[in-house]
């Protein structure tokens, strides 16, 4: 493992609750989002999207849009062929072939899900532009539509993709070639089919892209998570060198994965304000939004856990079907894979396998949404775990004790090939139930149960893998993701004192700004408030790899941090040499470098500074400044984890489920800033609850989206959530010198199978053992309909009842 | 999210604005608190020629009580509605509509006009026997709530018509309770209940929300309850779905919202008789 001096050294500003420096201008309308940003002679493009799911485009007359005086073009895809390449798809999985059509911005032909872009207006004003695009008209020859993921696997079903003469992407696996084998020496072998449905990124701020091209430079300003690598892939598209382009994420309101992308609209307005040499730009409809950025999850999972009668788990195979959608986005297909890599759990499984099949469908394309793959495997594993428990009649706390992987046994080799750096998930769980009272609740479950009011509660103890990531283990010759994953720093110190600290992380709400300026402050010796964090900008600093996967904090923090140590050191050095002492005699305390033992004689941060910068008097040999630089690429990836439970009661007659309580331990590591974690706990914990209960992307049989706006998108709002009970414990990483970890998407990681086991737990003495998320009053009166032989319940899929054949 | 264009007028008194209406032809349309129309305005949906904001019409704003009832201006607000206590179940109705931001702009006489019987103030008006007052080019004329609802976003309003005021009789000694089922808070309801009770069930009134094209009056269950005891409210909501034929949607089958309506009939009654 990786050793650097450890901090901090400075004021202390690690570790305090300190307010986040970035809300004042953002919660008082000063904020500057892309749709802000004026261009001078910016014109406005409108996109037409398909109504069909399926289709050929027979033809598309535009001369009604074009004879409009306000409007400067109209194309379609067959009017932009000087592309270089389509689209990009950033897996190429070693000794696996991914079925991956040709994705332009405009389509090429045909139009394979609901909200395709099939061509664009530009115009001198929004109105005009919308306006115009209701005068582009497209024929199409519609044709048949797939939209169950377990149909588009079947012979017969109709083809998204004609040419490769199937719907399945890809077929992947990880884990034991031995799970078979430990499945038949099993006690007993619980089954179930477990469906994790297709939810929305839905960031309040939806998709914006405005290009400006002028004198051979382009500057793109987008609402995304990764500027870098938005040039990086659009320079291939369009055949711009990177030097030539700039892109500004300024402001974003928002991704959870949902811009963590390379879209065709940032492509297609670059190209449009090249060929037009004026800016142009698009701000996506809360409804185009909804079409047309990223989906997450949408799986049917089948899984099988192999159980000795006494509660211990011997093996696990998991199969995870994966409605990929109608195109491949940048990591479109390798989303349900890195939940392989945690499908051991927080469990000691001798045996665990996960085999993936990737399916189009004629929807829009899965991909990122916050957990990104963690939560689907997630919510099958402590679904599963408390599934076994109830059929063995254990209490499913005592199970997940008994084959916690123990303390002492970190860092662990698990099953699915990936060692899991720290844990203590026996501490976690017994903080909870400290919290939570687990005897007490039950006595007071079964006099509400005499009642005929039914209680129910709900654990999930987690763990994630996180800290995006070590190259070599993720990059082309690793998983294979076409790219580096480290991170990098530049920490520069101003003649006067102060510090622009860059970062190639690139926030949309998580707090750098505030949390590296805690880091910086302590390990220069300066105060958060003269550390200004800049970020989202390609011009302004080194190449950088964004924000995702929690690993803001675990590799860009610990770049910032390293950068930062490199500075003080210098500092140092200045200070021994003015002070004629030591280097090695020089400390940072209290904000100053001091000789150790002889207070009165220290230097600032500021002293310092002039002296590097007005450099007369500095050592021999040293170069002028203050400014140093970091690449960071991490040795392992980082692993959080925790206990959650939930505590509900289910209006059996209605099926409406009251969430009562939400209790949390959650552990990543030392805090840098206690608010900013639990900040994201409960943004976390809320997008959790909210697959489990409010959230679905719903299309209908024939492709259509059904749920286009927030009023059937059931976003839910602080009047659906409890007051949120969190705790922490703090199991350092031995990873980086903070011994930090992610906690952007634990939350989400652990919520979806804390409410669906309460509900279950509350539904049992109904007869309902197994329900599917989401569950809404219909699907929970459904269920207890069924389960007491009265009227239509679901069918029996929708019950975890595995069909048989997809095993 | 972009409307496409329209003319825009907003005229200073009653008259001046019904001439606009009219002048403006079929494709004319009130804007009152503009949470209805302006949705449907941006998302293409609607698209009138003309709006004429009802803005500057202060004379509609306001409940007074007057001859053994209340009259409530046209663009008074939810959030005004609901803070009228004395309008007992419609002010209590209308604390649950929506959110505070959409009840600071939203109008009684608004959301009647708009004629969706998700909305929750067309079976309150129907369960209290109330009205609505419509201004036209041939004058005025009172609709009663039972005439006033057609079908889906149809009402008696003819397009050169404006809704003046709501009347509402006084319901000294009715106790009321109004069950909204719903996933969100601000949600329109799957189903909504509205139920009165005069004294010791003398009197019985029941209405639901969403369950068809207008707001609906569960004869059944009233016959059932009137004159009977809180004993009989069981058997009685068993009635409640009787004839209706509510649409299936996202959130409810048809079924569903029958079982609702009988479960939410016997809540909402026994918390009226528990007032």
């Amino acid at each position: 493992m990786s050793t650097v001096e450890a901090g901090p050294t400075g004021n202390g500003y690690v570790g305090q609750a300190i307010r986040r420096k970035e809300d004042p201008p953002l919660i008082t309308g000063k904020g500057r989002y892309t749709d802000d940003i004026v261009l001078p002679g910016q014109l406005w493009a409108a996109i037409i999207r398909s109504p069909e799911a399926h289709a050929r485009i027979v033809s598309i007359d535009k001369s009604a849009a074009e004879a409009r005086d306000d409007v400067r073009i109209v194309l379609t895809g067959e009017d932009m062929t000087d592309l270089q390449a389509p689209l990009p798809m950033a897996w190429v999985p070693p000794g696996v072939e991914i079925k991956t059509p040709e994705h332009w911005p405009l389509a090429r032909g045909k139009v394979c899900h609901v909200g395709d872009a099939v061509a664009v207006v530009v115009a001198d004003d929004k109105y005009a532009a919308v306006d115009a695009a209701e005068d582009v008209i497209v024929e199409y020859d519609p044709l048949p539509a797939v939209v169950d993921v377990e149909e588009a696997m079947k012979d017969g079903s109709p083809l998204v993709h004609e040419q490769f003469g199937t719907n399945i992407t890809h077929e992947w696996g990880l884990g034991s070639e031995d799970v078979e084998e430990a499945l038949a020496a099993a006690d007993v072998v619980v089954e179930r089919r477990v469906v994790n449905h297709r939810t929305a990124g839905a960031a309040i701020e939806p998709r914006a892209v405005a290009a400006d091209y002028r004198a051979g430079q382009l500057t793109l300003y987008t609402a995304t998570q990764i500027p870098h690598l938005v040039r990086l892939q659009l320079a291939g598209c369009l055949g711009i060198a990177e030097e030539h382009f700039r892109v500004v994420a300024p402001d974003v309101g928002g991704g959870f994965g949902s811009k963590l992308n390379v879209y065709g609209e940032e492509c297609l307005m670059a190209y449009l304000s090249r060929r037009l040499e004026t800016p142009v730009r698009w701000t996506a409809t809360r409804s185009e939004d909804m079409q047309a950025a990223v989906h997450g999850r949408d799986q049917v999972d089948y899984a099988r856990m192999g159980m000795k009668r006494d509660g211990t788990i011997v093996a696990l195979h998991a199969k995870l079907i994966a409605d990929l959608g109608a195109y491949q986005q940048l990591l479109t297909p390798f989303i349900p894979s890195f939940g392989a890599f945690v499908m051991s759990g927080c469990y000691k499984i001798p045996s665990v396998r996960t085999d993936i099949v990737g399916v189009f469908t004629n929807k829009f394309p899965t991909d990122a949404i916050r957990g990104a793959g963690r939560p689907e495997a997630t919510h099958l594993i402590e679904v599963m775990v408390d599934q076994a428990a109830a059929e063995l009649g254990l209490d499913p706390v005592e199970v997940r004790r008994k084959n916690f992987i123990p303390k002492e046994d970190f860092p662990a080799d698990v099953a699915p090939g990936v060692t899991y750096d720290s844990g203590d998930y026996h501490g976690s769980l017994d903080r909870l139930l400290g919290t939570l009272d687990y005897e007490g609740f039950r006595a007071e479950q079964a006099r509400a149960r005499e009642e005929g009011r039914y209680l129910g509660i709900g654990f999930s103890t987690y763990m994630e893998i996180c800290g995006l990531a070590p190259s070599r283990a993720v990059g082309p010759s690793g998983v294979g993701i076409q790219a580096g994953f480290w991170e990098s720093a530049v920490v520069r110190v101003h003649p006067s004192g102060g510090a622009t600290v860059w970062t190639g992380t690139s926030p949309h709400g998580q707090g750098h700004d505030t949390g590296f300026a805690q880091i910086v402050a302590d390990r220069i010796g300066s105060t958060p408030e003269q550390v200004e964090v800049i970020h989202g900008d390609t011009d302004r600093g080194p190449f950088g790899m964004g924000t995702y996967g929690s690993r803001s904090l675990a590799v860009g923090g610990e770049s910032v941090a390293r950068a930062a140590l490199k500075v003080a050191d210098k500092a140092k050095k200045i200070a021994a040499h003015l002070l004629e002492a030591a280097p090695d005699d020089i400390e940072l305390r209290d904000g100053r470098y001091q000789v150790k033992g002889s207070p009165d004689k220290g230097l600032t941060l500021a002293d310092i500074s002039l002296a590097a910068y007005v450099p007369e008097n500095i050592p021999d040999g040293m170069e002028p400044g203050l400014d140093e630089t970091n690449f960071y690429d991490p040795e392992n990836f980082v692993f959080p984890f925790g206990a959650h439970a939930a505590i509900v009661e289910v209006d059996a007659e209605t099926g409406k489920v009251d969430l009562k309580r939400y209790v949390c331990v959650d552990d990543c590591g030392p805090a840098i800033n206690p608010m900013l974690i639990d900040g994201q706990v409960h943004g976390g914990i809320v997008h959790g609850v909210a697959q489990a209960m409010y959230e679905q992307v719903v299309y209908d049989d024939t492709g259509q989206l059904v749920t286009g706006t927030f009023v059937d998108y059931a976003l839910p709002t602080a009047a659906e959530m409890p007051t949120f009970e969190t705790d922490r414990t703090e199991t350092p990483s031995p990873v980086n010198s903070m011994g930090v970890k992610g906690v952007g998407e634990a939350g989400t990681i652990a919520a979806s199978p804390t409410i669906v086991n309460a509900v279950t737990d509350a539904l049992r003495p109904l007869g309902v053992n197994h329900i599917d998320m989401p569950v809404t009053p219909l699907r929970v009166w459904q269920a207890i309909e069924a389960a007491q032989g009265r009227g239509s319940g679901p069918r029996a899929s929708e019950q975890g009842v595995p069909e048989g054949g997809a095993q | 999210m972009i409307p496409p264009e329209f003319e825009y007028t907003a005229p200073e008194s009653v008259d001046e604005a019904l001439q606009a209406l009219t002048q403006g032809g079929e494709d004319a349309k009130l804007l009152a608190g503009g949470h209805s129309l302006i949705p449907l305005m941006k998302m293409r949906l609607a698209a009138p020629s003309l709006l004429v904001d009802m803005r500057k019409l202060s004379d509609l704003r306001g409940i007074e009580r007057a001859n053994g009832g209340f009259r409530i201006g046209a663009l008074t607000t939810h959030a005004q509605v609901s803070q009228a206590s004395e309008l007992g179940v419609a002010a209590h109705a209308a604390g649950k509509i929506a959110d505070q931001q959409v009840r600071n702009r939203g109008t009684i006489g608004g959301s009647l006009a708009h004629g969706d019987s998700a909305s929750d103030m067309p079976a309150v008006l129907l369960a209290a026997e109330g009205s609505v007052v419509a201004r036209g080019p041939n004058g005025e004329r009172e609709i009663a709530a039972t005439e006033f609802f057609q079908d889906f976003f149809e009402t008696a309003l003819a397009d050169d018509e404006m809704i003046t005021e709501v009347r509402l009789p006084a319901m000294d000694g009715w106790k009321f309770a109004y069950e909204k089922f719903t996933r969100r808070a601000e949600d329109w309801a799957m189903v909504g209940v509205c139920a009165m009770v005069r004294g010791d069930f003398e009197d019985v009134r029941v209405a639901f929300t969403n369950m068809g094209g207008t707001p609906i009056r569960a004869s059944a269950v009233e016959e059932a309850l009137r004159g009977q005891g809180r004993g009989a409210i069981e058997q009685a909501a068993q009635a409640a779905a009787e004839g209706t034929d509510p649409p299936g949607d996202l959130n409810a089958t048809a079924d569903y919202k029958r079982h609702l309506a009988r479960v939410l009939t016997r809540r909402a009654l026994e918390k009226a008789a528990a007032a």
